[in-house]
This record gives C-alpha cells, sequence and structure tokens, in this order.
C-alpha cells in the first residue's frame, strides 16, 4: 500500500471468533482494525471515529441490524458492507435499500471479502468515480459515458435509451449490488419500483449485447432475489 | 373320566355376560300370577330388608292402591318425587326416570313393569325405563303379573277372554338376574277379593270381574309356576353346563317357523317361542318372499313385517326367503341350517286351492325327511292380534265414480256401433274397459266394473234394448262368459300391475342400497363419508337428513353434515340419548315420540359412530316397515363405511408415523457420518499445522489449509441442504413466483458453482426466443445449483455439461445433461428419495440435493425427471409451468426513458 494514510475499518461483530480471523485478515491487509461489539457501541465509534469503511453484522444482540444502517446513513455516507446469512434475501435487500453499499453471505472466502472491502472504498474514494475520466472499461465492454458510445470487442454497439441508461446507472455503482428498487427508481423514476418483470426483460437484453455468452456472464452478475451487480475491473 | 369341559368361545361369552352383569344392575322382577297376589308387598318386605342391612334404597314408583298393611311398609323408605304431566285436563303423575338416575341410589323401586307411560315420557314402556336404569348400574326391583308377558299374551286371552294391552317382550323377563315367584293359592286371592284386598281400576271393573273366574286364575297360576320353573330349569342347565356337570355337549335344536301374510302369523310365532323355550332351542322364523306376495296389499305386507319384527323382539333369529314354493324354499334353507323341526301354521284357505294346488304342509312333510314338521292350528274364533295397526283402506268413491265413468263411456261407444257389430264383438269393448279400470284401481273396483259392464252390456246392447229382459236365451251364456272372462281379466290386471309396482319399488331400494354402497366404498374419509350418506338417505326417502358426528365421546349438534340446522337446539340430547344406547328414539318410535325428527345410531358392532336425524318424511317412514328397514340398512352402512374410514385413518396416521420414524433415523446416521467426517478433517489438519506447523515443509501446509478450506465448504453446503430441505418441508417457504428470463437464472447458478467447476466446459443452448417463467427465483436457482453439482461430482474432471432449453407449450422443458456413467437401473426414481446416494466412488453428500430438487420443482407445479442419455451419461429434465401470458419490453416505458 502506497497511500500515506491507510484506510481503517471498523468492525461491528458480536462473536468473537469470526472478529478473530477478520482481525488478523484486516490487519495483514494493512488496514487500521477497530472492534464494536453491539450495535450501541458501533454506533459511538462510528461517529467518534469516523472510519473509512464499516463492515456491519446484521445478527446484533442489542439491535437490529438495519436500525445500525439507517441510523449511520442519517448523518454519513461511509461506505457500509453488512454480513448476513446465506438464505435471508430480503434482510440483504432491506439493508441494501437502506444504504448499505454491499453485502457478504456467510460463510465466506476471506479473499471475496478483502475484494468487496476494495471495491467499496474505491467507490468512495474521493478522486475516484467521477474524475477518472469519462470511459469505463470492465473486461471486452467500453463505453464512453459523454459521447455516450458503447464498444464491446471494439465493436460499436447500438443500446436503446432505456438500456443506456440502465447500463450508466450500473456503471455509477459498479462494483456494487443494486437492489432493483433502486435500480428500476433511477433508471424508470421513483414511480415504476414494482415493475421488476421489466427491468429483467431489459437486463437480458443488454446482457445479449454486451456478453458474448449471455447464460454465462461474466460482468452484469445476477444477484437471485437481491438484485444486479456491474463487475468493475 | 376326563369331564369334558365348555366350549371356549361359550365361556367367553359367559364371563362377557357375567362382565356386563356385574357393571349393570341387578333386576329382581317379583312375579305373580295375577293382581292382588301381594307382589308389592313382598316387593316392600324385601326392600326394608335391604335397607336394614344398609343399602340405599328408594322407591322410584309404588303403587299401594290405598291398601294399608302395604301403606305402612313403605314408612321409612325414601320415596322419589314423581313427575307431574299435565295431559288433557288431567294432572297425571308418572315415574321420573330422570330423577331416579341423578339420584343414582343403589336400589329403586319401581312398581307395575308393564304399565304404559304417560304420553310425553322418555319412554312409551315402563320396562324400557328400568332396563335404561338398570343399564346405568342401577339396581331395580320390580312387579309383574304373567299375563302381560309378550309369548303367554295370545294364551291369556284364549283362556280369559280379556284382551291384556300391556304387554312387555319376553327378554326383558329374562334379562332379569333373580325372578321371585310370589303365590298365593286361589281360593285364598279369592278371599282377599271379596274381603276388598285386591285394587281393581273402576273402569275396568266388569271385564276383570271375568277375569278373575276361579278356572282363569287357576291356568293364570300355572302359566306363572310353569314360567318360573323354566327358568329355574334353565338356570339349572346353566349352572351344569358352566361346571362342565354335563358329560357329552347337548345338540342345539334348532327350530324354523314358516310364516305368512296371514294375521295368525303372530300366535305362530308366540307358540314357537314357548316350544323353543321349553327346548331350550334356537329359533328362526321365516318368510317366504313369493312373486304372490308383490300382488298384495300394503297391508298385508305391513303385517308380515310387523310379525318379523315381534319374533326379533322375541329372541329369534328372522329370515325372508325368496323363492316360488314356500315349502321347497323353507325346506331348502332347514336343511342349509341343520333344523330339526319346521312349524307351521294349519292352513286356512280354501279347500279347493288346497287341493288343486296342494297344501305347503303336505308338501314340507312329503320333502321333510328327518325333519319334524309341526302344525299349529290358526282358531278362527279366538281375538286376533292386531299387528301391523293400519287396517287397509277400502276404495274410495272417486275409483267407484272412475269405474262407473268407464263403463258409461264403453257403453255409448257400444250404443253407437250395435248397429255394426253383433253383441259378442261389443263384449269386447267392455271387456277393454274394465281392464283400464283394474289398470288404474283396486281388484273390488274392477269386480264393481266387471259386474256393472254385464249390467250395462244387457240393458243397452241386447235387444230388446233398455231393459234387462232378454229375447234370446243364448244370450245368458255370453254373460256368464263375459262375467267370468272380465273378472279374470281385471284380478290378472290388477295382480300384474301390483307386482310391477312392487318390482319397480324394490328395483328402486335395491338401486339407492347399491348406490351408497358404491360412494360410500371409496371414501377414505369418515366425515366425508356421513356427508354423502346425508345426501343419498334424503334423495331416497324424500326427507330431510342430517347426520351427527360425535365429538370428545359426546354427540355434537356442531359436528353436522349440513350447513343448516333444521332442529331445535334443545334435541341434541335427544340425539345424545340415541348415541348412548344406540336405540332409535323420536318421533314415530316408543321413546320420546314427541321430538321433531327421528334419530337413527349409525351402529357398527355395538359401538355407535353418530346419529341420523331425519325430518319431514318421518310418518312415512314410521308407518311403513319396508322402508324403517330400508332406514335401518341405510344407518348401518353409513356407520360401516364411517368406521371403515376412521380405520384407514387411523392406518394412514400410523404409516405417516412410521416414515417420520424412518427419516429422522435416516437423516441421524446420514447427518452423524456426514458431519463427522469434514469435522475430523478440519480438526485433524488443523491441529497438524498447529502443533507441527513448523516442522511441515510449505507444501504440505498449504495441502492441509486447503483441506481445512474444502471439507467447510463441504460442510456448509450439507448444512444448507439439509437446513433447505426442513424448510421445505415445513411448508414455511413462500414460493414467490415473479416473471424471470431462465437465462438470467441459469447464469447466477453457473457463476455460483464456478469455483468447484474449476473450468469444466459447460455449454448452454438457451433460444432467443425462449418466453419469460413465472418462477421463484432464488429456490430455481438452487435447483440448478444443485443439479450442475451433481453432474460435476458424479462426472470425470473434464468431461462437458450441456444445458439445453426449449418452449414446449405451456411448459418450458430444462435439460442438463453429462457425459458420466448414467444412472443404473431403477436408480432413476430412487435418486429423488431423501438420503439416496449415487454409487460413484469417492463421492459425498448426505443425498439430499435432487430431493431438494423435487420439493422445489413440486412447488412450482412442475416435473423432474432423472433419465440415461443416448450415447451415455446422464440427463435431468426439468418441465416447469410458463405460468400464464409472459410480459413484453413495454415499448411505453422506453418512450418515457427518452
Amino acid at each position: 500500500m502506497s497511500d500515506p494514510v491507510r484506510p481503517e475499518i471498523l468492525v461491528i461483530e458480536d462473536d468473537a471468533q469470526i472478529r478473530r480471523f477478520l482481525r488478523a485478515a484486516l490487519i495483514a491487509e494493512q488496514y487500521r482494525y477497530h472492534e464494536a461489539l453491539t450495535a450501541q457501541e458501533g454506533l459511538a465509534q462510528t461517529a467518534a471515529r469516523q472510519p473509512d469503511l464499516v463492515l456491519l453484522d446484521l445478527g446484533l444482540p442489542d439491535r437490529d441490524g438495519l436500525e445500525v444502517i439507517r441510523n449511520i446513513r442519517g448523518w454519513s455516507r461511509v461506505p457500509i458492507v453488512v454480513l448476513s446469512a446465506r438464505g435471508q434475501e430480503k434482510d440483504k435487500i432491506q439493508a441494501l435499500d437502506e444504504g448499505a453499499d454491499d453485502y457478504v453471505s456467510k460463510p465466506f472466502a476471506v479473499g471475496e471479502l478483502l475484494a468487496r472491502i476494495r471495491a467499496a472504498l474505491r467507490r468512495s474514494a474521493p478522486a475516484g468515480g467521477q474524475a477518472a475520466g469519462t470511459v469505463f472499461r470492465t473486461g471486452e465492454i467500453e463505453v464512453d459515458l459523454d459521447k455516450r458510445l458503447v464498444l464491446v470487442q471494439g465493436k460499436e454497439v447500438h443500446l436503446t435509451p432505456i438500456e443506456y441508461r440502465l447500463l450508466q446507472t450500473l456503471i455509477r455503482h459498479a462494483g456494487k449490488v443494486l437492489t432493483q428498487r433502486q435500480l428500476l427508481s433511477e433508471v424508470w423514476g421513483p414511480n415504476h419500483t414494482e415493475e421488476a418483470q421489466y427491468l429483467r426483460v431489459y437486463m437480458a437484453q443488454l446482457r445479449r449485447k454486451l456478453e458474448s455468452e449471455p447464460a454465462r456472464p461474466r460482468r452484469l452478475l445476477t444477484e437471485p432475489g437481491v438484485g444486479y451487480r456491474l463487475l468493475a475491473e | 373320566m376326563v369331564p369334558e369341559r365348555p366350549n371356549p368361545d361359550e365361556l367367553l361369552a359367559r364371563v362377557k355376560e357375567e362382565d356386563h352383569k356385574r357393571t349393570r344392575g341387578r333386576l329382581k322382577v317379583f312375579f305373580g300370577s295375577a293382581p292382588g297376589v301381594g307382589k308389592t308387598y313382598a316387593m316392600l318386605e324385601d326392600a326394608r330388608l335391604r335397607k336394614k342391612a344398609g343399602v340405599d334404597v328408594v322407591a322410584g314408583y309404588v303403587a299401594t292402591h290405598g291398601r294399608k298393611e302395604t301403606e305402612v311398609l313403605l314408612e321409612g323408605l325414601e320415596l322419589l318425587p314423581r313427575r307431574q304431566t299435565a295431559y288433557r285436563n288431567t294432572l297425571l303423575e308418572e315415574f321420573d326416570l330422570d330423577a331416579a338416575l341423578a339420584r343414582r341410589p343403589a336400589l329403586l323401586l319401581v312398581d307395575e313393569l308393564a304399565h304404559t307411560n304417560a304420553p310425553g315420557s322418555r319412554h312409551v314402556k315402563r320396562w324400557q325405563d328400568v332396563l335404561e336404569l338398570v343399564d346405568a348400574g342401577i339396581d331395580v326391583y320390580t312387579t309383574l303379573n304373567v299375563q302381560h308377558l309378550d309369548s303367554l299374551n295370545d294364551v291369556v286371552t284364549q283362556i280369559t277372554s280379556v284382551v291384556v294391552r300391556e304387554t312387555i317382550p319376553d327378554s326383558v323377563l329374562d334379562q332379569a338376574d333373580e325372578i321371585e315367584l310370589v303365590d298365593l293359592p286361589v281360593n285364598e286371592l279369592l278371599h282377599r277379593m271379596e274381603d276388598g284386598k285386591v285394587y281393581i281400576p273402576d273402569q275396568a271393573q266388569r271385564a276383570m270381574q271375568n277375569f278373575f273366574r276361579q278356572g282363569n286364575l287357576i291356568a293364570l297360576r300355572e302359566m306363572a309356576l310353569r314360567r318360573t320353573a323354566d327358568r329355574v330349569d334353565a338356570q339349572m342347565r346353566d349352572y351344569r353346563h358352566s361346571h362342565a356337570i354335563q358329560p357329552t355337549w347337548p345338540v342345539t335344536e334348532r327350530l324354523i317357523v314358516c310364516i305368512g301374510p296371514s294375521p295368525y302369523s303372530a300366535r305362530l310365532i308366540r307358540a314357537t317361542k314357548r316350544m323353543a323355550d321349553r327346548l331350550d332351542a334356537e329359533w328362526i322364523v321365516a318368510f317366504v318372499e313369493t312373486p304372490d306376495y308383490a300382488s298384495l296389499p300394503q297391508e298385508v305386507r305391513d303385517r308380515v313385517l310387523a310379525a318379523l319384527r315381534l319374533a326379533e323382539q322375541l329372541g329369534a333369529e328372522t329370515v325372508t326367503l325368496q323363492g316360488s314354493q314356500v315349502a321347497e324354499a323353507v325346506l331348502r334353507y332347514a336343511r342349509a341350517k341343520n333344523v330339526s323341526k319346521i312349524v307351521i301354521g294349519k292352513q286356512a284357505g280354501p279347500l279347493w286351492k288346497r287341493i288343486l294346488h296342494g297344501s305347503i304342509l303336505d308338501k314340507l312333510i312329503e320333502g321333510s325327511g328327518d325333519i319334524e314338521i309341526y302344525a299349529i292350528s290358526g282358531d278362527v274364533s279366538a281375538p286376533l292380534m292386531a299387528l301391523g295397526a293400519t287396517r287397509g283402506q277400502s276404495p274410495g268413491w272417486k275409483e267407484y265414480a272412475l269405474a262407473a265413468a268407464i263403463v258409461a263411456l264403453c257403453t255409448a261407444f257400444s250404443t253407437a256401433l250395435r248397429s255394426i257389430l253383433t253383441p259378442t264383438n261389443l263384449v269386447m269393448i267392455y271387456l277393454l274397459g274394465v281392464v283400464a279400470v283394474a289398470m288404474r284401481t283396486s281388484r273390488r273396483v274392477a269386480f264393481f266394473s266387471s259386474v256393472l259392464s254385464v249390467a250395462a252390456f244387457d240393458f243397452f246392447c241386447i235387444p230388446p234394448y233398455l231393459t234387462f229382459v232378454v229375447s234370446d236365451y243364448e244370450y245368458l251364456v255370453t254373460f256368464a262368459g263375459m262375467l267370468t272372462v272380465s273378472m279374470i281379466v281385471a284380478s290378472l290386471t290388477v295382480r300384474i300391475r301390483l307386482q310391477t309396482e312392487y318390482a319397480t319399488d324394490r328395483a328402486a331400494r335395491t338401486q339407492a342400497l347399491y348406490r351408497l354402497t358404491k360412494e360410500l366404498s371409496g371414501e377414505s374419509r369418515a366425515f366425508e363419508a356421513a356427508r354423502i350418506a346425508t345426501g343419498i338417505t334424503k334423495e331416497v326417502f324424500g326427507a330431510e337428513v342430517v347426520i351427527f358426528l360425535p365429538e370428545d365421546g359426546r354427540i355434537s349438534f356442531r359436528r353436522r353434515t349440513t350447513d343448516r340446522l333444521p332442529i331445535p337446539m334443545s334435541e341434541e340430547a335427544i340425539a345424545q340419548w340415541v348415541f348412548d344406547h344406540g336405540q332409535s328414539a323420536g318421533r314415530g318410535m316408543d321413546t320420546l315420540p314427541g321430538a321433531s325428527a327421528l334419530y337413527v345410531p349409525l351402529k357398527v358392532s355395538q359401538r355407535v359412530v353418530g346419529v341420523m336425524a331425519v325430518l319431514d318424511g318421518t310418518e312415512k317412514i314410521a308407518a311403513s316397515p319396508e322402508q324403517r328397514y330400508l332406514l335401518e340398512i341405510f344407518a348401518s352402512q353409513t356407520a360401516a363405511a364411517m368406521e371403515r374410514a376412521a380405520a384407514a385413518a387411523k392406518a394412514r396416521e400410523a404409516e405417516v408415523r412410521i416414515k417420520t420414524e424412518q427419516m429422522r433415523s435416516s437423516l441421524l446416521s446420514a447427518v452423524s457420518h456426514d458431519l463427522r467426517t469434514p469435522m475430523a478433517s478440519i480438526t485433524g489438519a488443523a491441529t497438524s499445522l498447529l502443533s507441527q506447523g513448523e516442522h511441515l515443509d510449505a507444501a504440505t501446509r498449504q495441502d492441509l489449509l486447503e483441506s481445512i478450506a474444502d471439507e467447510a465448504e463441504r460442510l456448509n453446503c450439507l448444512v444448507n441442504n439439509l437446513l433447505e430441505m426442513t424448510r421445505l418441508e415445513s411448508g414455511s417457504v413462500e414460493v414467490r413466483r415473479e416473471w424471470h428470463p431462465l437465462e438470467e437464472i441459469i447464469g447466477a447458478a453457473l457463476n455460483r458453482v464456478e469455483r468447484s467447476f474449476r473450468g469444466r466446459p459447460v455449454e448452454t443452448r438457451l433460444p432467443a426466443d425462449l418466453p419469460l417463467v413465472a418462477v421463484d427465483d432464488v429456490l430455481l436457482e438452487q435447483v440448478f445449483i444443485n443439479l450442475l453439482e451433481n453432474a460435476a461430482k458424479y462426472t470425470p474432471a473434464a468431461s462437458p455439461i450441456e444445458i439445453e432449453a426449449r418452449p414446449e407449450r405451456a411448459e418450458v422443458v430444462v435439460e442438463v445433461m453429462d457425459r458420466g456413467p448414467g444412472f443404473a437401473e431403477g436408480e432413476q426414481t430412487r435418486v429423488f428419495e431423501k438420503f439416496y446416494r449415487g454409487k460413484a466412488e469417492g463421492v459425498r453428500g448426505a443425498g439430499l440435493g435432487l430431493a431438494i430438487c423435487q420439493a422445489i420443482v413440486t412447488a412450482h407445479a412442475g416435473t423432474i425427471e432423472a433419465a440415461n442419455r443416448e450415447g451415455g451419461g446422464a440427463v435431468m429434465r426439468l418441465r416447469i409451468p410458463i405460468g400464464g401470458t409472459p410480459p413484453a419490453a413495454d415499448p411505453a416505458l422506453e418512450a418515457e426513458a427518452q
């Protein structure tokens, strides 16, 4: 890490064993590590330390994790990555809709968690996103946001206006899972959040135009029951 | 000598009988030959002794008739208050059954067993009250005179010329645990009468004076003595029998009495009963239903059925035989049943008929062989028993009017045609008329029309006209011929018509019964069976029908087969009574006739499973024994079906329990093994890293670490599968069907298995026009993940996996195919069973993956099957209903986005 100030990460998690390996992994990655065992303590530390990222377990003993997200979002834009159990898609959607940036299902591989943390930090970095210029590149896909030009393997692909706006939204949140509600709201407007089937139709069209093998997508990924994610490089 | 032991079945029956008697109360009957012999007195004396011995004695109903010495005995005994009912402006006092049941004394005195209760009582007869008390476990003392015994009733009538209306079935006396004969020599009784010590109600004064003639009293006394002696005899035999005193088994004699529609049948039955009692024989009452039976009027048929019911009351087995020849049918049955004696009435039919057809008696004797035949006379001069109380209605004036009108019509035709046709041909017109009358009316009216026709023919068609005088005496032959022919034709027509009607009726009954049996046969739920029976019974009897089922051992009006309750809630108690006692009650019956419905128990081998209430049509049913009989059969069929259904339900429950048990044990064995193995690997690898980490080379360390990660992943998989299966089975999983492109779900699944596939070639063939399907994406993703992982698990590492989908009518078919070893014979269906694992080497798992797939696909109303592929390999084929019309990209939305 060449960065002079290493990012500071707050882990809010009650299970000692999980904290134990998270601490090891995060310190090995040169992050500054802090921990909180309850929601109460987590909120206090978030306010006091202003960490660069919060790693939040949804199943806390004293308070619902969703409440913690809502609370933090009331006064901070700090990236929040949620740890949740598999099979609880509803919780994940709620967490994302409340403003969490990403989630990792337990049990998870440390590598995957670190990748998500990196992506979230990158998105929140003031110099990232906007300033990175007007060209977005991932895999074989290249999008010139100024010229509204989409290239796949260097060849121009024509997108309908909705397809383009969909792609634009995904690029804006590249690497992050967007719930169906978030996508619908951003592309079609806040009055169309219940028309998920249209979103799926357009996503399918977009995949056919951008992916070489739409049934095995490499970039436009689906998180069943939750939403979509555009994998950033 | 080894003493012969009683037959074990009989012993068992005796034990049961004694058990039953122990829980029942004891019934003691003070039995006398006539009023005034001192039965009540004897009863009270006995009761006082018992009270002195500390027994809780209550006088339920004692009629002292103002006799001083009797009243003295009553002093000091607790008297049960009598129930008072108003009946036609008079206040009637009656024994209060409910109060007695509530008071529950150890011993209750109830006088006059043969008494008929006041209207509005629960039972019509007091003996029914007494039996209920005994059944309830209360000891009862009661009194009875010999003339009230059903089987002796006709003899008493013959001897004394007094018709005794209050009778009790002999079986009541037979059920008594003790009979005490209260005897008084005839002269002493007469003295007591003269002294005014015998109570005789005013209204019966004259009849009773007739009754108390010396000769009568002697005869009655003899009867009472004999009846008691018979019983002592039977007890003695019983005792000898139970103690195996008799060296050989008695051959049970069997009697059969053959009855017909004659009014003397009842007498025949009673005589046979006495004979059977003396012989200690079983007895059967047989009725032969000949084709002629159909043409008999309803009231005669009722008489037959009433006689059969009487026989049943007297303890006989009854049977209805079919056959054209009475003698033949009876003999055939007698042989089959090993009957030793046949009893038959001496026939009173006309001599010519007997000569022409040969009497049944002759034929019986002819074919009897070693069976003894007893002929008993039917004494015409003796008063008849009123059986089947309804007398035949004589045809109404309307029928006669119809007959007259038809004859008038014939006459009109004949007079119009008499100039063209010869008189003998005009006869034909009248014959036609007679046939027309016979088609619609009774025999009597048809005969009337025959006579009228002859008269009209003479008057209008034979010259000289309009007079009965005939010019030619040859016409007298015509008249005679015409009368004879028309009467025979009328008689035959009526008979055929009645036979047809009866046959239709019978066919309808058979049909109804067949339908009931058939519709009930397949029903495996008791309540459903009751509901079906309700519907059919309603249709067949044209009455409102409800079946009530018990709830926690009590009949409940809430558990009924109809939506509406057509009966007042207050009658629930009647239904309960019927349920408890297994006897019909209510409208048209002897018990609780004031109820608004007829309540029939649904009884299966002494167990009551419900109560059927019949409304509206009850009078018709009560009046016709055939209908009542049919209703009883309906009730028993319904009960049997309900019982069967209940048994089936119990069996099902047991099966489920066994399955659950099997499930649990296979779960335990699977889980314990599958959880322990990865656990052991993880523990082993981790501990060796901990203790020897420094001595291990880098490659080994890496290897152990990978093993920990892999095993942990496996454990995770297993736990997930178990949780998923549990969730699916508990029904807590909600299938959220939304429109999804299949491609997206398959894509997501492929993404998830990416790591375990490690670059294995996967080919997907999904046509671009594949419609959206309404599915739960999370669940369906799980299906594909399981299928893909399975395919990878059972095939070599580099072998390709293919996924293909195509729409087929209202379904989408998806196939996941591999080039592995495929399925062994018979494995294709087994793979979906829980905890079934393929036999491949080194493959581990709980055997839940495909079971989960099947559960999910089934929840989507789809199917999943396993098959072998052509050219080797396995294919898993899913068929998922599309689930309606999928939405298309909405151009309006597209426009909005511009």
